[in-house]
């Protein structure tokens, strides 16, 4: 079962120049998240804070959707979704 | 031609008398979550917490007077603040922007119950919405680091302003927009040349793709994307105009609409920095934000004594306030409680009720938003929070000729035959009014 997770451009020196991961086995999207951080240490501290919680300014969308509007980390993922993360401090 | 009306932007435009040529008053950007800085370049995004960059300044000590005289010779435009905004050359634009009027709205003043109140008229900017402003900045950065096309996320009115002031420095220009905005706004971009590109979703999911374009196209200045650091600096200029416009001196109360929070924020941090500059004296005015009941994720975090905002999904006439996920949210928060102000929602209702309170005691016909910010001014006014010997200032930041859906309906037209009789039988006369 593979989920692919992509990376917005400045995320991509703390992940070896990859704009998108591949991670398998991944129930929920926090899941996947941990199975990035595992491939890419960095990618922890950038993303989330000291109790594992997203940071406030990071956004992160399965198949289009904000994961907010649904489970938020604990959102189930199929085979073959795509989760997206983006800075949310854009716009306006 | 001396004295010819002819525009000329290399005259108009140059810095004000005084100012050194190719000097940047600005820093750094600056995270303002972390405090990591960056050099000025075109990044938005602190690559170590994710958090907002913002331009940093170190203001040189300069005597307040000599700066005052710099600023009034300048031109009627947002340059003349040039001291105070990110750019290296003499700020130029071929569309001229800023000094809208600051109108003493003394009929509404007195509707409401409030001893001094101005209207910051954003309509009279040229593309009739404040959006001017933070492209005109955006724009001449953009222009200094070399970007090739103007390109933006929109609500509708920014998209106006990208799409004109592209059209005017020779630019190509991309506007991505909600499928569903006013026409209006679509029908005026397209006129200016712009590629519109209509997005099935709301603004959010716009900013999302622009998001990630923006990633992928080094060449693309996404204004309030890879740009939105100096963009926003725009906004300061609101605040500069109505201290200079109030003879030197600070209003008590500002209320203005919260989209992203972006404006709301920068038109404090400008009124701060003139306080810093020793050009007004006093303390930063009591901030009240205003957003539709239809998109209120601000509003609703201030009542709950919360930082962050929940995003929502937005459903409100106020579309160009229709921002469910805004980016500077917490900030717009921490100001509203910092300064004893406050963020309020009103409904749809309410918002066609105050854009023609304003129309029928100022004259000046407001968008939704604008209909926004006068309803939350009558309701704080209302509510008794507004103190009997205030001096307010309410921004009223976009045109009524843009979401003219807004007052379908409101009123009604007497059709007749062009016949004197049939006016006279309509129409009473009882002699002049005494």
């Amino acid at each position: 079962m593979a989920i692919t997770i992509k990376l917005p451009a400045q995320l991509r020196d703390a992940a070896a120049g990859e704009s998108a991961v591949t991670v398998q086995d991944a129930g929920s999207v926090g899941d996947a998240l941990a199975k990035l951080y595992e491939r890419h240490a960095e990618l922890r501290e950038r993303l989330a804070d000291e109790g594992g919680e997203l940071r406030r300014f990071v956004n992160v969308y399965l198949k289009g959707e904000d994961v907010r509007f649904l489970d938020g980390l604990a959102t189930p993922v199929a085979d073959g979704d795509e989760i997206t993360i983006l800075p949310a401090v854009a716009g306006g | 031609m001396q004295g010819s009306p002819v525009f000329d932007p290399s005259r108009l435009f140059a810095a004000g008398p005084g100012r050194r040529e190719d000097h940047m008053p600005a820093d750094a950007l600056k995270c303002k979550e972390c405090s990591t800085t960056y050099p000025l370049e075109a990044r938005f995004v602190c690559e170590r917490c994710f958090g907002p960059l913002e331009v940093a300044y170190s203001r040189p000590d300069e005597d307040p007077a000599a700066l005052k005289r710099r600023i009034q010779a300048g031109p009627h435009t947002i340059w003349r603040y040039a001291d105070f905004l990110p750019l290296t050359g003499p700020a130029r634009s071929a569309l001229p922007t800023g000094w809208t009027p600051l109108v003493k709205a003394d009929r509404l003043a007195e509707r409401l119950g409030i001893r001094e109140l101005y209207i910051k008229n954003e309509t009279a900017n040229p593309t009739h919405s404040f959006k001017d402003r933070v492209v005109s900045v955006a724009l001449a950065r953009a222009l200094e680091l070399g970007f090739d096309t103007l390109a933006c996320a929109s609500t509708g009115n920014l998209a106006n302003a990208v799409a004109a002031h592209a059209a005017a420095a020779g630019l190509p220009a991309y506007v991505l927009i909600p499928h569903d905005l006013e026409e209006q706004k679509v029908l005026a971009t397209g006129s200016y040349g712009a590629q519109i590109v209509a997005i099935r979703g709301n603004y959010d999911d716009v900013n999302r793709l622009c998001t990630e374009v923006s990633g992928e196209r080094p060449s693309w200045a996404f204004v309030n994307i890879n740009l939105r650091p100096y963009y926003a600096e725009g906004s300061k200029t609101l605040a500069f105009e109505t201290a200079e416009q109030l003879g030197w001196e600070l209003p008590d109360r500002v209320v203005g609409p919260i989209a992203s929070g972006s404006q709301f924020t920068k038109v404090a941090r400008g009124f701060q920095e003139f306080i810093d500059a020793g050009l007004v004296e006093g303390r930063l005015p009591i901030m009240n934000g205003a957003q539709a009941e239809g998109c209120s994720p601000v509003a609703t975090a201030y009542a709950a004594g919360e930082e962050v905002c929940r995003p929502v999904k937005p459903k409100t006439i106020a579309k160009s306030l229709a921002i469910g996920n805004p980016a500077d949210g917490p900030y717009a928060i921490e100001l509203a409680r910092r300064t004893g102000g406050g963020v309020d929602a009103v409904s749809d209702d309410e918002i066609r009720a105050g854009i023609k309170l304003l129309a029928h005691t100022t004259g000046i016909f407001t968008e939704a938003a604008g209909g926004v910010t006068i309803a939350t001014l009558a309701k704080l006014a209302e509510r008794g929070d507004i103190d009997r010997d205030e001096r307010v200032v309410a921004l009223v930041t976009g045109d009524g000729l843009k979401t003219l859906d807004a007052v379908r309906g409101s009123f009604e037209t007497t059709e007749i035959d062009a016949s004197l009789d049939e006016f006279d039988a309509r129409f009473a006369y009882a002699g002049a009014a005494a």
